[in-house]
This record gives structure tokens, C-alpha cells and sequence, in this order.
């Protein structure tokens, strides 16, 4: 039998770039958490924080005197669904979040809820208003109601740019960090070297191979969530897919500079989950870093991903255009640059 | 072009407290197959790779075809082929296409066909890596040494840790390639690899070179070219010492190793009745006798009064 690829050997960087893609498509693992894992990610999240029609808050009334009149006048309110409880059920039920707030059974009643939670305060508010009304306030005016649901700012929207970046750091540390570790540990990275593989060229393949894959992992995420999801691309596709080319890029740098000294899996693991992890946290993948005190946002704001992440949903959701965006995208690539020449410094190729 | 592929002068390699290179030189000739042979931790691999430019000696000059060690050694490396003691090729990856990734390091060179049929493979093409034995294995890292027709091969230990008959197949490979009159350097802790693949051989204990020469002259060094071992037993074994053996006629050395004897002789015929009648005489018998042509595994053990290997 002869080879079954009767192309003519390209050059070193081709070859060695092909090579690490055939590698990657082959490993199942690689697929699924670079493929699917986002896919399925935004799919369930989504459904889980789906927009939920406006439904009646649940509430408890104590059992007593005035609970059958009480309860009554707030089933006239289309906005809560009373339920009338004893009063350690009615604690009970609180302390599970079955009801938002308690009516106590008082002549003048009391309202027992966690001002901490939005919905109980839209609770009390509707309770107090049904039982006013009940007990003969007339309402001054009746204000006309005009609801409006606008896109773009679901929980999904703001979540599916947020994947997106946590992906293209993510599949950019492992494929990059895990083969590299693997390579140095069986004497290939030495072997290479030997053959003779110019170092330069041994790295530029591994860079280019995961700019490769960058295609068909942000475009199937991208297409999912466009068209599945209904989450809007307002800006340029091709700004959208420059940054999305800078973070790969960036996160390239970034991993081979993790991926520089260690000899093991394990050492490389424990590296990549030291960055990786306050990334997870800090950078707005799930939920937005204005919810971190002021006094953690230079931090927060200075990390790569935060940098990607805002871009990103600028881009997705604002429309936003590059000019805007310089100082993120500055900050991006310092981050890529410091930590490729570092690396290059420091790695070890033995 | 000199006539030497390889030389070095006074090599010296120090990891921490242990010096693994203790000023040691060699001078390999264009053409040849030369060998290292020595045990484990004798400092070849070291050696080896200072040769191949992987590491740097602590002091000492080498010379590889004509040239030195600067920089990244690209254009050198690219007469080379460098095969290290264990390399794990990426298991998902294709036969071909791992040849065809080393191929592409070098400007010229083999076809990718011609490689895998050099190192009979050519069956194995579309195998991933992870299914290949060890001897496959071994027998795709030679491939891929081969990959650039280098003038000058490093083997390090090409066949350790091979069953017997992939061990032969390694050999045919270097056979070949001696025939086609390119130099190799090859290390090994076997004595039969050395016997029979190599022109020259360069004994190697403690980072230093003991013995020099072909194999037929190292062996020849001896003094006597059979070599008889036994055991003492019997009522009168207290009183055999090496003197009992010294005078025999054609003895030209004696060693005792742990209970066992070898006498080191040029004729067997001679030898084996009188080591008989001399033990009769004492109230002894000899017990596992047995006798055989000498090899570079006694010349080792002549010189360092140790075996090559352990196992």
C-alpha cells in the first residue's frame, strides 16, 4: 500500500499545521467541548432564563379572622395568587420561596417579605393595592397601559457574547496548552527541533491551527444563536469576526505563556485553571461586572476576557463600530503580545 | 571534505554533583557505522546529544561534518537525522501523514512512499500511531530520521526495549543504510547490536572511553577468544582459589564474580581437562560448566570487571 495522500509535502509551516488540525478533528473530546458544549450551553441557559410571561405572584395568607375576606379581594387582582396558610406553613413556605410575602392576619395587616428580592417588593406593592381597593380606596386615575418586549435585551442576548468569548479562551488555553505539554513530555516538541523544525514555525502551527478552528466554533455558535435563539448580530460580521480573531489570538499568546515550562498535564491543568478561573468569575461571562464593588473593577476591567467579552457585546447587541472600541482591543493585544514574547522567552523545549 | 563526519576533544558534562562526561573523545570516520557501547548511565545519551547540538558541553571542542554548533543549527541539522531514545509521536496521526510532517522539515530528501518502504511500513500507511507496536513505533521514528537522506545518523539505543525479531528489522534498516555508504553513530547497551552493525566501536564506562577498535580487535585484546564459566562444588570447594586456576595451561586470565569463575582461554580443548584433573585433585567438581567464543560482553567485563547489563 502507498500513502493514500498523493500531494506534494508542502512546507514545514503548512505541514505542521495540518498535522496539529488532523490531531484536533480527531479527538472526540475536542469536538464536544469546543462544538457542542457552547451550543448546549446557550440552548439550556436560554430556557432556563426565558423571558416568562407575566404571571401571578404567589402569595400566603394567614389563616384566621380576616383571611377568607383578604383572600378574596386579592383573587380579584389578576397580578398575585393568594393561598391561605397557617402561620408556621406561611413561614415555611417563605423561607422555601413558594410565596413572596406573607398577609398577616391583623386587623390592620402585615406584610412579612425579603425587600432583598424584586418580585416580593412588586408583591407588596400589589397586595397593598388589591386590599386598599377592598377596603374602599378609590383609585384617582386609571393609567392606560402600553407594554413593549424589546429585543436584544433578554438574559440570552446579553449571555450568547459573553459563550463566545469564554469559548475562544478556552478552546485557544487547552488545544494550545494540553498538546504543547504532551509534545515536550514524549520528546516530540525535542524531536522537531532536531529534525530541524525552526521553533518559530513549531509555535506559528499551533497558533494558526486554533485560528483555523476559530471558523467553524464561533460561526456554529453565531448561527445558532442568530437563528435559533433570535439573538441579534447589530454590528458589522466583519468587526464581529476581527475581535473575535484578536481574543483568539490574544488567548494564543496567553496559553503558550502557560504552556512555556510545565512538563505534565497536570502541571499545565493546574496553570490554565489559575488564569482561567478568575476569568470565569470577574469577566461578565454570565452575569455583568457591575455587580463587583468599585473598589475590584481596575482589576476586573484590566483582564483579557473582560476586554473580549465587552467588545464582543458591543459589537452583537450595539452595533457598536471600531473606533469605540480601540482601547479594549489596545488592551487585548498587549495582553497577546507581552505574553507571546514572553513565552518565547521562557519556553522550554526539553 | 574531511574524512571524519564527526570529533570531539575533552568533552565534559556536569549535571549538579554527577559528571556524566569525563573528558572523553572520539573521531568517527565518513562512511562507517560507529558504536557506543556501554551501560546504562555510562553517558552516551549525553554524549550523543552534544553531538546532535541539544546540549551544551561543559567544556571541550566538537566538530560535526566540518562544522560547529552556533545558533539554532537549522542548516547543519539539515544534513542530519536525529533519532532520540523515545519519541511519542501524536497516537492520532497517520503513519504517512507523521512521515510526511518530518519530510517537510528538510529541503530534500526521500518520498514519503519511499520512506515507509524503507522502513517497512509501507502496510501501515493509514494506521493512526496509537495502533502500531513497539517495533513499528521504533520503526516509524528511524523513518523519520531517515526522512532528509541525512550524511551523518545518530541512533541512541535504536532497538532497547524490542522484542528479537524487531530487533533484526532495526538491523536490516541500518544495514542498509551502510551500504549506501552513509555514517552512522549508534549507541547501544546490547553487545550483539555493536558485534554486528558496527565497524568501529568505542566501549564507554563512567563518561569516558575504555576500549577503542573493531569488534573483532577489541575482542582479540582479550588475549584468547573463549571463555569458560563454572561454578565450584563438592567436598573440596574451600580450597580453590584463583591460583588453582592461574597456571593451567592456555589460562590467560581468571575472574570471580559472586560464587561464579571465568577463565578467559585460548584453547578450550586444553583448558577444560586440566580445569578438571585440577579440581579432582583438590576434592572439588565444577557445576554448570559451559564455554564460549568471546564477545565484547567479556571485554567489558575484563575491563571493568561488570556486566553491561543489569538484567
Amino acid at each position: 500500500m502507498t500513502s493514500p495522500d498523493r500531494r506534494p509535502v508542502g512546507g514545514p509551516l503548512r505541514e505542521l499545521t495540518r498535522a496539529r488540525v488532523l490531531e484536533l478533528i480527531r479527538e472526540p473530546e475536542a469536538i464536544f467541548w469546543v462544538f457542542v458544549f457552547p451550543i448546549l450551553m446557550a440552548g439550556l441557559l436560554s430556557v432556563a432564563f426565558r423571558a416568562r410571561l407575566p404571571e401571578a405572584l404567589p402569595v400566603a395568607v394567614v389563616a384566621g379572622a380576616h383571611a377568607s375576606a383578604r383572600a378574596t379581594a386579592l383573587s380579584a387582582s389578576t397580578e398575585v395568587a393568594p393561598r391561605v396558610l397557617s402561620d408556621s406553613e406561611a413561614k415555611l413556605a417563605l423561607a422555601r420561596s413558594q410565596v413572596l410575602l406573607i398577609v398577616s392576619d391583623d386587623d390592620v395587616p402585615s406584610y412579612i417579605y425579603d425587600s432583598a428580592v424584586g418580585e416580593s417588593r412588586t408583591a407588596r406593592l400589589a397586595v397593598d393595592a388589591a386590599l386598599q381597593r377592598a377596603a374602599g380606596r378609590a383609585d384617582a386615575f386609571t393609567a392606560r397601559r402600553m407594554e413593549v418586549a424589546a429585543p436584544g435585551t433578554r438574559y440570552v442576548d446579553f449571555l450568547v457574547p459573553g459563550l463566545l468569548g469564554m469559548n475562544i479562551m478556552g478552546t485557544g488555553m487547552w488545544g494550545i496548552g494540553f498538546s504543547l505539554v504532551v509534545a515536550r513530555n514524549g520528546n516530540l516538541l525535542k524531536r522537531l527541533i532536531a529534525a530541524p523544525a525552526r521553533r518559530s514555525y513549531v509555535l506559528a502551527a499551533q497558533i494558526a491551527s486554533r485560528v483555523i478552528f476559530l471558523i467553524p466554533e464561533a460561526g456554529a455558535l453565531l448561527a445558532f444563536a442568530y437563528f435559533v435563539l433570535g439573538v441579534p448580530i447589530r454590528g458589522s460580521v466583519a468587526v464581529l469576526a476581527g475581535v473575535s480573531l484578536l481574543g483568539a489570538l490574544t488567548f494564543s499568546g496567553v496559553s503558550l505563556l502557560t504552556a512555556a515550562r510545565p512538563r505534565t498535564i497536570e502541571g499545565v491543568s493546574g496553570i490554565m485553571n489559575l488564569v482561567m478561573v478568575p476569568m470565569w468569575i470577574f469577566s461578565g461571562i454570565f452575569f455583568s461586572t457591575d455587580r463587583f464593588p468599585v473598589v475590584m473593577q481596575p482589576f476586573i476591567q484590566a483582564l483579557p476576557l473582560t476586554a473580549l467579552n465587552d467588545t464582543l457585546r458591543a459589537v452583537m447587541l450595539e452595533g457598536t463600530g471600531v473606533v469605540p472600541l480601540l482601547p479594549e482591543l489596545a488592551l487585548l493585544a498587549t495582553w497577546g503580545l507581552v505574553s507571546f514574547a514572553l513565552a518565547v522567552r521562557l519556553f522550554r523545549w526539553q | 571534505m574531511s574524512d571524519l563526519a564527526l570529533r570531539c576533544q575533552d568533552l565534559v558534562k556536569r549535571y549538579d554533583e554527577v559528571v556524566a562526561v569525563d573528558g572523553l573523545d572520539l573521531a568517527v570516520r565518513t562512511g562507517e557505522c560507529f558504536g557506543m557501547l556501554g551501560p546504562n548511565g555510562a553517558g552516551k545519551t549525553t554524549t550523543v546529544e552534544i553531538f546532535e547540538g541539544l546540549r551544551l558541553p561543559d567544556a571541550g571542542a566538537v566538530e560535526v561534518l566540518g562544522d560547529q554548533w552556533k545558533g539554532d543549527g537549522v542548516a547543519l541539522r539539515m544534513r542530519l537525522g536525529i533519532q532520540l531514545q523515545e519519541t511519542k509521536f501524536p497516537e492520532k496521526l497517520r503513519v504517512h501523514e507523521v512521515v510526511r510532517l518530518f519530510r517537510s522539515l528538510y529541503p530534500r530528501g526521500f518520498g514519503v512512499d519511499e520512506i515507509m518502504d524503507r522502513v517497512g511500513l509501507q502496510g501501515k500507511a493509514s494506521a493512526q500511531v496509537r495502533t502500531l507496536s513497539g517495533g513499528q513505533k521504533q520503526r516509524l521514528s528511524l523513518g523519520c530520521a531517515l526522512a532528509g537522506d541525512p550524511e551523518l545518523l545518530f541512533l541512541d539505543e535504536p532497538t532497547t526495549g524490542l522484542d528479537p525479531q524487531s530487533r533484526r528489522q532495526a538491523w536490516d534498516i541500518v544495514e542498509d543504510l551502510k551500504t549506501r555508504g552513509r555514517t552512522v553513530l549508534l549507541t547501544t547497551h546490547y553487545m550483539e547490536e555493536a558485534a554486528r552493525l558496527c565497524d568501529r566501536v568505542a566501549v564507554v564506562d563512567h563518561g569516558r572511553v575504555i576500549a577503542l577498535g573493531t569488534p573483532r580487535e577489541l575482542v582479540a585484546s582479550l588475549g584468547a577468544e573463549h571463555v569458560i564459566s563454572f561454578t565450584v562444588g563438592g567436598a573440596g570447594s574451600d580450597g580453590v582459589d584463583a591460583s588453582t586456576f592461574q597456571a593451567l595451561p592456555s589460562v590467560e586470565e581468571v575472574a570471580h564474580d559472586e560464587g561464579s569463575w571465568r577463565l578467559t582461554v585460548g584453547e578450550v580443548h586444553r583448558a577444560v581437562p586440566a580445569l578438571l584433573a585440577a579440581l579432582a585433585e583438590r576434592g572439588a567438581e565444577p557445576t554448570q560448566l559451559a564455554t564460549h567464543h568471546a564477545t565484547l560482553e567479556d571485554v567489558f567485563m575484563a575491563l571493568t570487571g561488570r556486566k553491561l547489563r543489569d538484567d
